[in-house]
């Protein structure tokens, strides 16, 4: 993995919300490198290289996707029991949340329901080149290997985000063909992506010279993105950067 | 297309159609004798599961019990029903092959290789949503399309479906997805290759900053230039990862080796090349296929992405590369 790099700068101030392939690759460097310092619960992170094919002699070091696999999630109850639902309002804004507690994961999907097996989640975040923004792209399977179908993936989503999917107009999910592993995979639609990291990034006070760290991207790109999944990030993945 | 009126080329291109023998998987025919192979002509701008009407009175006779999941494959290989036929045909079949001979399945669809298709519906999503990706390309964002009228949504759905030409480029026009011109440059800051528009230059003759025009040619070096070992690039620092045109295409690749063992690998072929490329030394290209025919590189690029296009405002190119198999002793 590329050593990690706090060079490379967003002018907020005229900025659309995107970055390029190589802005990418260093924020998911930054990333990894976080998540698994302050992440122990979770599996690791890694960046997964593009498959090189057999016919082309070279592909840029830039290419490739970020991989967390085997993150295990309970099915929640019916979500009108699991759910007190007064504490849990606030998470319908989806800001950048910065959990000041170690829970990575939302507690609500923890509770363990003895009779269901775990669902297990592998998930992907690729750069998507037309729109140049992450997008994240997950698949569901029992721990007995079966995929699991939309419905039993929103049983194990925490109930809110379920809400948030059916209403958001940005956060729905689809399956399309995973563009490296070219097989059926569901993701998140990224075509308002860029307009809620323009809006995430106008919160964040900008360094001495202008520009908010690229290194600081990803991190609050999945501050949103996880947030469908109950993964939250701590508060430490974002304070490191930059300083 | 932001001309109001077809072109010749245009034209061609939308009556453009691939004769299809589509055979029943043996797996599913349950009478004797097995019913004949259905014959059909199949738009090359439409999509295989838009045949389904037509295909399923040949078979419906003969199928066992259950609900249609319908999809298709050449000689084993599942084809990918958001692609149009002709971009399938012209990546799969090196030689022509006419009539081209599919297998067709109504059961067992294959869900961990092929994304769920419902019929017409999921065609119709797909494309709007090409279309989408193709505005945001060339707009920065896909206002254009969101807004468009349901009606307007509907007809231009259904000029595609019935290959009315002249009613898409109606509702078409209407989405100001490019206004024509013919300069192309390279952005060396930005990650495009950029048509860029010029209303002042609408007049103007092919142009870049070379004095050149930029041809096809041009555009498949830059995007594979891994395969052009004999032409540097001017800088090898360009980023390159999409190419689109001012009539408001996004470039989409497909490449294969030809050979009918390689797994289908279509996708947008997207590379910022920081490093230098290293010259290929064991595949070249052998053929580059566009709507079914082999343009000469030398044709101005401006052309063929206005006359070629598919009308979800993608250019489907298809390349063909020869590798050299290594040496084993």
């Amino acid at each position: 993995m590329a050593t990690l790099s706090n060079q490379g700068k967003i002018d907020i101030s005229c900025w659309d919300g995107t970055i390029s392939q190589h802005e990418f690759h260093t924020a998911a460097s930054a990333f990894a490198e976080r998540w698994n310092k302050f992440n122990a619960a979770l599996p690791q992170c890694s960046w997964v290289a593009r498959p090189k094919s057999p016919y082309l002699s070279s592909t840029s070091k830039d290419e490739g996707y970020l991989s967390v696999e085997n993150v295990i999630m309970f099915p929640t109850p019916a979500a009108e029991s699991c759910y007190g639902g007064d504490d849990k309002e606030g998470e319908e804004e989806l800001s950048c949340s910065r959990s000041q507690e170690d829970d990575f994961i939302d507690g609500a999907t923890m509770l363990q329901n003895h009779d269901d097996a775990s669902h297990h989640y592998d998930f992907h975040v690729v750069y998507n080149a037309s729109y140049r923004v992450p997008v994240l792209y997950f698949r569901a399977y029992c721990s007995d290997g079966r995929t699991l179908v939309l419905d039993d993936v929103e049983k194990s989503i925490p109930a809110i985000s379920a809400k948030l999917l059916m209403l958001s107009k940005w956060t729905f999910i689809t399956q399309e063909d995973h563009p490296y592993l070219n097989c059926p995979w569901y993701t998140l639609h990224p075509c308002g992506t860029s307009e809620w990291m323009k809006m995430l990034f106008s919160h964040e006070p900008a360094v001495d010279d202008g520009g908010v760290a690229v290194a600081k991207y990803l991190v609050s790109w999945f501050s949103v993105a996880g947030q469908v999944f109950g993964l939250k990030i701590p508060f430490e993945m974002l304070s490191s950067i930059g300083n | 297309m932001g001309s109001k009126t077809a072109t010749e080329a245009q034209k061609y291109v939308w009556e453009g159609a691939i004769p299809l023998q589509i055979h029943l998987h043996e797996s599913e025919v349950t009478t004797l004798p097995s019913p004949s192979p259905a014959l059909i002509l199949a738009p090359r701008i439409g999509y295989l599961p838009l045949l389904v009407p037509q295909i399923k009175p040949f078979f419906s006779s003969t199928l066992p019990p259950g609900s249609d999941t319908v999809w298709f494959e050449y000689q084993g290989l599942p084809l990918k029903w958001y692609i149009p036929t002709g971009v399938l045909y012209d990546l799969l079949c090196a030689e022509p092959e006419r009539p081209w001979n599919l297998t067709v399945h109504f059961r067992g669809y294959p869900g961990n290789i092929l994304t769920p298709c419902e019929g017409e519906d999921s065609v119709k999503w797909s494309f709007i949503n090409s279309l989408k990706e193709a505005a945001y390309i060339v707009n920065g964002n896909c206002k254009n399309v969101m807004n468009m009228s349901q009606s307007d949504q509907s007809e231009l759905w259904r000029s595609v479906l019935n290959g009315n030409l002249e009613a898409y480029i109606r509702v078409s026009s209407k989405l100001k997805l490019g206004l024509g011109g013919d300069d192309f440059s390279i952005k060396l800051n930005t990650s495009s290759l950029k048509y860029r528009q010029s209303a002042a230059d609408a007049e103007a003759s092919a142009t870049i900053k070379a004095g050149k025009c930029f041809t096809l040619g041009d555009a498949v070096k830059a995007l594979l230039p891994e395969l052009f070992p004999d032409k540097s690039l001017p800088n090898d620092s360009m980023s390159l990862p999409q190419v689109e045109d001012g009539e408001g295409s996004a470039l989409e690749e497909a490449s294969d080796t030809g050979s009918a063992r390689s797994p289908e690998d279509t996708g947008e072929l997207v590379r910022e090349c920081q490093d230098s490329c290293s010259l290929s030394e064991t595949a070249d290209v052998k053929l580059i296929r566009i709507q079914g025919i082999e343009p000469k590189l030398e044709i101005p690029f401006a052309w063929v992405v206005n006359n070629l296009m598919n009308p979800e405002h993608f250019l489907h190119i298809s390349v063909y590369v020869r590798v050299q198999e290594p040496i084993t002793v």
